[in-house]
């Protein structure tokens, strides 16, 4: 039988490692959506006296080299410390893996940029943030891309769910054109305070509902 | 487990070649070799003149026409294409530039469509409902005094709904603009009589139904304005030049001949089973295309929360062969245009899976596949941070 792919990537295609959710990770993130595509989650443990990631897991939704580079880079970046791992680049995952159709490369960056997201999000909520940019409008938009809307399956920014979005001494309003009362409401908030509350100049987040 | 044993799931993108067609070709390959073109010059000429006019006639008949309304082409994307460009080229400065197709056309119909619109030519893509059928109305209310050619295949290539092409045909006729369809995955398993549908254009492919690659053809009705597309020689009525594919046509006759109503119903079966089985056994699946006015082949079913590529290459590891409209899958990387017609959002692309029956598939091939993919899918679900809320 012949395989588009090397048998490395295959191997952990069938037999992905450090799979899973970790509870109270301390530090998480979500890259691309249903719409993008992929999508991967990746969860992080760091060891706080050595910056050292402790563990690490991943959950994907996605074709084979999506997830085998989601289970090699788990691999590459459990024991280093923070600064190593975030400097895990596509190319270091694919030699890893004895190379990947150029093709696969945007399903495959994704789990790339989910460790570097974790890694970021565990610097904001830890307040490690060291190059401290303030927060604009489009830090928030870009944030919201992440968010999804259940109800098309794509983020609330490309569905034109996102109505207003406005920076205002460490305030963030965000207006979302839903009902307060629609089923997803509450859940939409808690997606977008998750999202934007990290970031370091940011102390308070408001999510409006307006039809 | 790695199985040996392959299983072809994919029958509408090729098929093995029947033993009895290549016996019927056999001769024209090596005693018989000549072409017809040859027959004022020497008697193989003749023979192979004769020849051609015998599986054309064969062919014709198989959809009720006279062998002068029969061209063979190298298959179904150059009938396509001769059907819109000739028509285009024979009637946009006659008549009109403005040309309808469905939205979920295969490739060499849309891609035609595209390519003449930039050649000024103006394309309305008809949208499609949630089973994939065009509406009438929608269909009639688009004719214009502009419009020379409706382009609506006899059924999807991807999730298999076949159209009402008799009523289609009658709306053409009454507005007095011509007719294509695309009868790739139809012909000759589903009847298409051209005494009884009005229609204008044809196209049919031997690659369907266990003929051999690279022969097609395309059904012209009789005064049909059309401009001859592929330049050269001759052959085919002066409207396709090229060296005849004799091996070919005997080939795609031979195989149209053993097309049984027998085979259709067992096919049906095959298809019943794995969609009900499916749908009952593995939860959060959807079906894609109508429930039974579909091809007796064709199966077309989303896995909700998992990637189609991903379940494509397990599958293959356990010898089944089956496609997907995934984006990861194709060259691209966009989901499959038919889903996204029928309503269906990227998710529901993404996980979608094609399985076509053909002759030497069994009752036994439609069980394992559900088994090892009731399998896979759960296994591919449980690494997949979607769908995940249900569990609580």
């Amino acid at each position: 039988m012949k395989f588009p792919y090397s048998e490395t990537v295959l191997e952990h295609f069938r037999h992905p490692r450090n799979v899973g959710k970790i509870e109270n990770a301390d530090g998480k993130a979500i890259e691309g959506s249903p719409a993008c595509g992929d999508m991967v989650s990746v969860y992080i443990s760091v060891d706080p006296n050595t910056n050292k990631l402790t563990d690490i897991k991943f959950e994907s939704y996605g074709c084979a080299s999506n997830i085998a580079t989601g289970s090699i880079i788990t691999e590459l970046a459990k024991g280093r410390t923070l600064d190593e791992a975030r400097k895990i680049t596509w190319k270091e995952a694919s030699e890893a893996l004895g190379g990947l159709p150029k093709i696969k490369a945007h399903c495959s960056v994704l789990a790339v940029e989910g460790l570097r997201s974790a890694i970021e999000n565990y610097e904001e909520r830890h307040g490690l943030v060291k190059e401290k940019k303030p927060t604009t409008v489009e830090t928030v938009r870009k944030r919201l891309k992440k968010v999804m809307n259940p109800m098309a399956g794509l983020d609330l920014v490309r569905t034109n769910l996102v109505q207003d979005i406005e920076v205002k001494d460490g305030t963030v309003r965000v207006v979302v054109d839903l009902p307060p009362d629609h089923q997803f409401a509450s859940a939409i908030k808690e997606e977008i305070m998750e999202k934007i509350k990290p970031l370091w100049d940011v102390k308070e987040v408001v999510v409006e509902f307006v039809e | 487990m790695l199985d040996r044993r392959q299983v072809y799931l994919d029958n509408s993108a090729a098929t093995r070649l029947d033993e009895r067609v290549l016996e019927a070709m056999k001769p024209y390959l090596f005693d018989k070799y000549a072409v017809a073109t040859s027959e004022f010059a020497y008697s193989q000429g003749i023979e192979a003149r004769e020849v051609m006019d015998r599986t054309r006639e064969a062919l014709a008949l198989a959809m009720g026409a006279v062998p002068e309304e029969f061209i063979f082409t190298s298959g179904s994307t150059e009938s396509s294409n001769i059907a819109l460009k000739g028509v285009a080229l024979a009637l946009g400065n006659r008549k009109g530039k403005h040309i309808i197709v469905s939205k979920i056309e295969d490739f060499p119909v849309l891609n035609s469509a595209r390519a003449l619109e930039k050649q000024g030519f103006q394309v309305t893509y008809l949208d499609v409902d949630s089973d994939g059928f065009v509406n009438l109305d929608k269909l009639r209310d688009s004719i214009t005094n502009e419009t020379i050619l409706v382009s609506i295949q006899h059924a999807n290539q991807e999730i298999g709904t076949i159209q009402d092409i008799e009523n289609i045909g009658h709306i053409c006729r009454e507005k007095g603009v011509l007719f294509h369809t695309d009868a790739t995955h139809t012909f000759p398993r589903i009847t298409l009589d051209v005494r009884r549908t009005p229609v204008d254009l044809i196209t049919v492919s031997a690659h369907t139904i266990h003929g051999p690659k690279g022969i097609g053809g395309l059904y012209i009705h009789q005064g049909t304005r059309i401009a001859k597309w592929i330049d050269g020689g001759f052959q085919e009525f002066d409207l396709r030049a090229g060296l005849e594919n004799i091996p070919g046509a005997v080939g795609f006759a031979k195989a149209v001949q053993l097309v049984t109503a027998q085979e259709t119903e067992q096919l049906q079966s095959m298809r019943d089973r794995i969609i009900d089985r499916i749908l009952a056994e593995i939860p959060d699946t959807t079906l894609n295309g109508h429930r039974w006015k579909r091809l007796p082949q064709n199966a077309n079913i989303s896995f909700h929360f998992v990637e189609g590529e991903s379940i494509t290459l397990h599958l293959d590891m356990h010898g089944f062969a089956v496609s997907t409209g995934s984006a990861c899958f194709s060259r691209s990387l966009e989901g499959s245009h038919v889903i996204f017609g029928i309503g269906g959002d990227h998710e529901r692309a993404h996980g979608s899976i094609r399985f076509t029956f053909g002759r030497y598939n069994t009752m036994e091939d439609a069980n394992a596949v559900v088994n090892t993919l009731a399998e896979v899918v759960r296994e591919l679900r449980s690494i997949s941070p979607l769908g995940k809320e249900n569990e609580k």
